[in-house]
């Protein structure tokens, strides 16, 4: 619509609304580093917040059939510091502590004498490459109730903390935890799990990124609060700590 | 401003150029933008002072021109861009901005779509292009603007679809015709067709494709962040893998667009890009 108007007019109008757009200004903060580091902080945050909400405690991740499986050989190692930090595998134990009723060491027979569960689920990395695997092991859930961990449906305890032999160490979201999907890993394509993959017990969750599958777990604690900066290896260098899917 | 219509050698060049406007980028600067105004309305005021008497004018006589005089000093202009437009505009250019630079980042960290065993590396992206540091930062950096990005895009639709003003630039059948045209002006040096209004209909086409790249991205970048819980958009994708070619593709898609639009906007003048910073455009191409 063409109006026709004073130059005066037309400069005052356009001045006016030029005005307007002042609040788009704010946004140049993020040009500033020592702004910008924490405002995608709180960013990541609040990705975090809506990740959390977003999940569905009983939504299943796709599974797969046995021939969509990636031959094993072409499962990738991922590892943060050694493939095989050398755990002691006849003598090791996972350690439980927390708010459970029966901390104490528990026994690899224990974990594998729950009902275990095989199930073929999209391994997703953080680099945005995927593999289909086939994982055995116990839900996460049933190990839980035989420590007697406080996940009741009241003031259910809010987080498990893993550390592993080679000091990664991760920290979960009890709904993401209690999934049904979610493994205490032992098996991999049918066979113990292999050094390199964890031997001899891993996390499994497909509804977590690769990051959050701990391996060689030595210990578990469950806990209402994180220990400050010792949330995740991954995540206290800034990776997202709820890593959901 | 004194500027009294004159009937001298100048507004005839004006005149003319109103006429003749088929050179790419031939729109007044903006300088000159007011003054030809104010004569091409003078020009049309003339017509009427020609067929005044030459005798001594008469008082109220002498009042009506008075009055055209202060009419030939409007200057011709439209408000293009609502406020809701040129915000999400502009946020949408950073956040756009900073997805892509990030977003580079991260596809750096395993650059192939095919399987992590063996790795095949698609492309080199030079790190000076991206934003972030490391896969980490640029993954903050998206998951953030990403918010900014979906609420301005979302915001953007709703604004168009409830105030009408999707009306000045959807692309629609009847502006298939006019493509053609338009894109054998501006790359073929043909003949520029008449301006029928805000937008021509390549940029009608631009336009709405660029829409569609938005939803695009955000809908394929709420299956690679989530493709449990949005297990459906997965499926309708095609799955995980080639949601993420879909994601890539998009960002393509606004590769290919924005130097275009750069170039178009650095062509078009200063009037032109200012519009979409007040809204208002001085002396539009267009005449209705």
């Amino acid at each position: 619509m063409i109006t026709r108007l004073e130059d005066k007019e037309l400069k005052r109008k356009s001045r006016r609304e030029l005005l307007k757009l002042a609040p788009i200004v704010a946004l140049g903060a993020f040009a500033f580093p020592k702004v910008s580091n924490r405002l995608i902080e709180e960013g990541v945050r609040f990705s975090d917040w809506a990740a959390g909400e977003m999940f569905r405690s009983q939504h299943l991740a796709q599974t797969f059939s046995n021939s969509e499986v990636v031959p094993f050989a072409k499962f990738p190692y991922n590892f943060y510091d050694v493939v095989d930090p050398g755990v002691n595998l006849e003598k090791w134990t996972l350690t439980v502590e927390g708010d459970v009723r029966h901390p104490g060491e528990y026994t690899l027979t224990q974990i594998q004498a729950l009902p275990k569960i095989v199930q073929n689920t999209r391994h997703i990395c953080v680099e945005g490459w995927d593999v289909i695997g086939s994982f055995g092991g116990a839900r996460i859930s049933d190990f839980l109730k035989l420590i007697g961990a406080n996940v009741g449906p009241n003031n259910r305890a809010r987080f498990l903390e893993v550390t592993c032999v080679d000091d990664y160490y991760e920290s979960i979201d009890m709904a993401s935890a209690l999934h049904p999907q979610s493994l205490f890993c032992y098996e991999m394509y049918g066979q113990p799990l292999d050094r390199g993959h964890g031997a001899p017990l891993r996390l499994q969750m497909p509804t977590k990124l690769g990051y959050k599958q701990a391996k060689y777990l030595d210990t578990i604690r469950i806990t209402n609060v994180l220990t400050s900066g010792k949330t995740g290896y991954w995540e206290d260098q800034g990776y997202s700590w709820f890593g959901g899917l | 401003m004194a500027d009294e219509p004159s009937g001298d050698g100048r507004r005839e060049e004006i005149k003319k150029e109103g006429i003749r406007d088929d050179v790419a980028g031939s729109e007044p600067a903006s300088s000159a933008g007011p003054e030809v105004c104010e004569a091409v309305v003078a020009k049309l005021e003339m017509v009427a002072d020609e067929s005044a008497p030459k005798e001594p004018v008469p008082v109220e006589a002498r009042a009506e021109t008075t009055a055209k005089a202060e009419e030939a000093e409007l200057v011709r202009a439209a408000y293009e861009h609502p406020l809701a437009i040129r915000i999400t505009h502009w946020v949408n250019a950073i956040s756009l901005f900073v997805m892509i630079t990030s977003g580079l980042r991260i596809f750096r960290a395993f650059p192939s779509f095919g399987p992590k065993i063996p790795e095949k590396i698609l492309l080199d992206i030079p790190k000076s292009l991206t934003l972030g540091g490391w896969l980490g930062g640029a993954l903050q950096w998206h998951f953030t603007f990403m918010w900014f990005f979906a609420a301005s895009g979302i915001f953007y639709l709703l604004f168009q679809i409830f105030s009408g003003h999707y009306r000045t630039m959807l692309f629609m059948p009847r502006d298939i015709s006019g493509v053609w045209p338009m894109a054998r002006h501006y790359f073929l040096f043909g003949p520029k067709p008449p301006a029928m209004g805000q937008y021509n209909p390549l940029q009608k086409l631009a336009y709405t494709s660029t829409v569609g790249l938005g939803a695009l991205s955000l809908l394929t970048g709420m299956v690679m962040y989530k493709p449990t819980q949005f297990s459906w958009l997965a499926f309708l994708f095609g799955g995980f893998h080639l949601t993420r070619i879909w994601h890539f593709a998009a960002m393509c898609g606004f590769l290919a667009f924005i130097p275009g639009h750069l170039i178009m906007v650095a062509l078009h003048g200063w009037a032109n890009f200012f519009s979409m910073f007040s809204g208002w455009k001085r002396e539009p191409e267009y005449q209705e």
